[in-house]
């Protein structure tokens, strides 16, 4: 219950759309969303597929708790397996689609073949057809969402729906909706645009009813809103300050990664924080921040909504980029800003808003850049080969770069490949700062351990989102630990990865678990859909899922050694700060880590352990 | 004393829960394509702005309806329609010079806010304090509070 309990299936190649029920024993195994998304990829893809190949699946899922008045619950993930990474990918987005989707009667869409034509698909409720999208292709996001709410008559409609990127096949391009909230990573929208699939124009009016108990879900929705607001993160950090209030606090910990990572703090990192947002400019006086705002159904509010400053040189000839716009959230300002040593707040949000105009993923772009700059740092790449000078720190570079990039054009082609083929290429594959070639966020695996195992497992590659300890070894959150000693990490990273899973496929977002434990979802869950989803139960789904994604890319070809971190992350040590002197502990680590998995020496899941999951 | 829904639109964050509160009292579902409440999104400035019928005292809906569908609740002030009678010819829909009363094609009637028998769902749900259910006498103590704060607290006056 709370699931819609049907599913649209779309054909690209025939062009055909059915809807088939939804199964109900896999949703109760592993909830829906991430999970059950994945849950049918593995079940309908074979591992070893080609990402771009007809054969290759991608999924918008929903989970039981999206379009409910749960807090946060209008988030959807997106499965495919990636281009950028060939692992499984499966990239969380917020918005308003997720819930428009989910209202119109549907927990989620398998779309397979690919489309001779550009197409889209349409969804008004039980009506759900391809259309023609030729007159679409070759626009961005924000002109997609624009075109087809006019075509449609209808300014209500949600769209979901790549740019230029997808389509030139960037390999991390992200899929958008809301104009600037994007399942952002793991190349998700290479997937779509290689199958000639430009948007999901979504209406919804039916609603989700089929709650299983109203009267204990209302309480628990609204015992669980009251922990957010009297939480001091969720309830006055992340509404005032956003994301970006991490700016600070992480550089004074000594894990900003600046440069490529070749420091470890970033002496520019005041003036690209929440501090530099909320502070008058110096050019015009006026402030960068405008409002917060929420995703559906979110009482944190932790988005942010900015103004540039029209006379600065990114867009002082571009009015179109004037106006209110999404951003600056921390991890795209650290990648786009402290990751290549630029401090130029409004060139940092120059860059994010052509990410999502456009549809790439800052992360992996902006750190692609960063080892670019490295690049050109050594000599190894020239200013004829990129097409500007390119040192670190360089505003116009990122700018111009971030141009090329999302256009197609001159080195930006081969920024698009992301940092781990670039770097390849060019003789330096220890340059690039990523895990199973996806680039890392915004912390540094050597001077906040955890997150470094959490990076080198990470079942989508170099990832913060899939067990964020950041919680834990910086904020304190459920308990403090000390992030620059490695012992005691591999059960926590676990049991933030499993958790994380929980929560994802529920259909909430991950930014509750500031505040809220298992034991906040548990009776949300089992209000809306049943008595079984206990703190124990919804621990085990976690688990089963987490095993599920990683006995997928084990099929691929993933083995204990693809378990790794930059030699530079295991090497050379933090220069600065409470972390001098630190590299990443891995190797003492992973061992560790596998037994808490219940996984033998190669990283595969036993026996016993997949029996205890019911895998 | 009869109270009013008040509106902060300053805010606003744009989460919906109030569209959903209200679906979910009269529908029994999260439908925000129900709601009696609508926030609207104005992307170009980043303001969102809740917006529902405001219960006028010379309501121009209730003397448009030919059947006289739409009666005062005297306990709270509301304006409701009553879906027996209504004929669902839209002509309060016409009157309103607000727009906040709709035709609902799936019942074939109208529909407005009616402020839930005097225990306003979205105001409930509101996390931010945007919508209010206060004192209809005293919709600006809130502001008058905030300038007096301002008057009476200059470094001077300390």
């Amino acid at each position: 219950m709370a699931w819609a309990g049907k599913i649209l299936r779309v054909d690209l190649t025939t062009g055909t759309v059915k809807s088939e029920p939804l199964n109900m024993d896999w949703a109760r195994a592993y909830l829906g969303s991430r999970g059950l998304g994945s849950k049918y990829l593995v079940e309908e893809v074979d591992a070893k597929t080609d990402p771009l190949a007809a054969a290759n699946k991608i999924i918008w899922a929903t989970g039981p708790l999206t379009g409910t008045m749960a807090s946060t619950g209008g988030r959807y993930t997106v499965i495919t397996k990636s281009p950028l990474t060939g692992t499984i990918a499966c990239s969380n987005s917020g918005g308003y689609w997720g819930a428009e989707f989910k209202m119109a009667g549907w927990d989620m869409v398998i779309f397979e073949g690919k489309s001779a034509k550009p197409v889209y698909l349409y969804v008004n409720d039980d009506v759900a057809e391809l259309r023609d999208a030729s007159h679409l292709w070759g626009k961005s996001v924000w002109e997609t969402e624009e075109m087809l709410k006019k075509s449609l008559q209808d300014p209500l409609t949600r769209v979901s729906s790549i740019g230029k990127a997808g389509e030139n096949g960037v390999l991390y391009a992200s899929v958008v909706n809301d104009l600037h909230r994007a399942a952002g990573r793991s190349g998700v929208g290479t997937v779509m645009g290689s199958k000639n699939l430009k948007a999901i124009a979504v209406r919804g009016t039916k609603g989700v009813g089929n709650i299983r108990d109203p009267k204990a879900f209302m309480a628990a929705v609204k015992a669980g809103k009251k922990v957010l607001a009297e939480n001091g993160v969720t309830g006055t950090g992340l509404p005032a300050m956003g994301t970006q209030v991490l700016m600070s606090v992480i550089n004074e910990v000594g894990a900003l990664p600046t440069r490529n990572h070749r420091d470890n703090q970033f002496e520019g990192a005041k003036d690209i924080g929440a501090e530099a947002m909320a502070a008058p400019r110096k050019s015009d006086g006026k402030k960068h921040l405008v409002t917060n705002q929420a995703c559906f159904g979110c009482t944190i509010a932790c988005g942010r909504i900015s103004k540039m400053d029209e006379n600065h040189f990114t867009i002082v000839n571009k009015p179109q980029y004037r106006g209110a716009n999404g951003g600056l959230e921390y991890e795209a300002a650290w990648a786009l800003g402290a990751a290549n040593g630029v401090n130029d707040l409004e060139a940092l949000q120059y860059a994010n808003m052509l990410c999502n105009e456009e549809g790439i993923d800052p992360i992996s772009f902006g750190t692609t850049i960063g080892a670019v700059m490295e690049l050109y740092d050594m000599g190894v790449l020239t200013k004829e080969q990129i097409g500007i000078e390119a040192p670190f720190g360089s505003a116009q570079a990122l700018a111009f770069l971030t141009e090329e990039t999302i256009y197609g054009r001159g080195f930006g082609k081969e920024i698009g490949q992301g940092s781990k083929r670039l770097t390849a290429k060019y003789g330096h594959p220890d340059l690039s700062m990523s895990s199973k070639g996806q680039e890392f966020p915004a912390y540094d695996g050597r001077a906040i351990q955890g997150i470094g195992l959490a990076y080198a497992t990470s079942n989508r590659g170099g990832c913060h989102l899939r067990g964020y300890t950041i919680a834990s070894e910086v904020l304190g959150i459920p308990v403090k630990t000390d992030p620059l000693e490695h012992e005691g990490k591999p059960d926590l990273v676990k049991a933030f990865q499993d958790a994380t899973a929980a929560f994802d496929s529920s259909g909430l977002c991950i930014f509750t678990t500031f505040a809220w434990g298992l034991q906040d979802l548990a009776p949300q869950m089992q209000g809306a859909c049943g008595e079984q989803f206990t703190i124990e139960e919804l621990a085990l789904i976690g688990e089963r899922i987490w095993n599920m994604e990683r006995e997928f890319n084990n099929r691929a070809g993933f083995t204990a050694k693809d378990d790794s971190l930059p030699k530079r992350l295991l090497t050379e040590a933090c220069k600065t700060g409470p972390a001098k002197g630190k590299v990443n502990m891995l190797a003492e680590m992973m061992p560790k880590y596998y037994a808490a998995r219940g996984w033998d020496a190669e990283g595969r899941p036993t026996a016993e352990t997949r029996k205890r999951l019911s895998l | 004393m009869q109270k009013v829904l008040h509106i902060n639109a300053d805010k606003c964050t744009g989460c919906l829960q109030c569209e959903m509160a209200c679906s979910f009292e009269n529908y029994g579902t999260f439908a925000t394509a129900k709601s009696r409440i609508k926030v609207f999104d104005f992307h170009h400035t980043g303001k969102k702005v809740p917006y529902t019928c405001t219960q006028c005292d010379e309501a121009w809906c209730l003397h448009a309806c030919p059947v006289e569908a739409i009666t005062v609740d005297k306990a709270t002030g509301a304006k409701v329609v009553n879906e027996a009678t209504c004929v669902g010819c839209k002509v309060c829909t016409i009157a309103c010079p607000f727009g906040t009363i709709n035709y609902v094609e799936a019942t074939g009637k109208v529909q407005k806010c009616d402020l839930c028998g005097g225990e306003p769902a979205c105001a409930d749900a509101c996390p931010t304090g945007a919508i209010t259910f206060i004192d209809a006498n005293w919709t600006g103590l809130g502001k008058m509070a905030q300038w007096a704060d301002k008057l009476g607290n200059q470094p001077s006056a300390v």
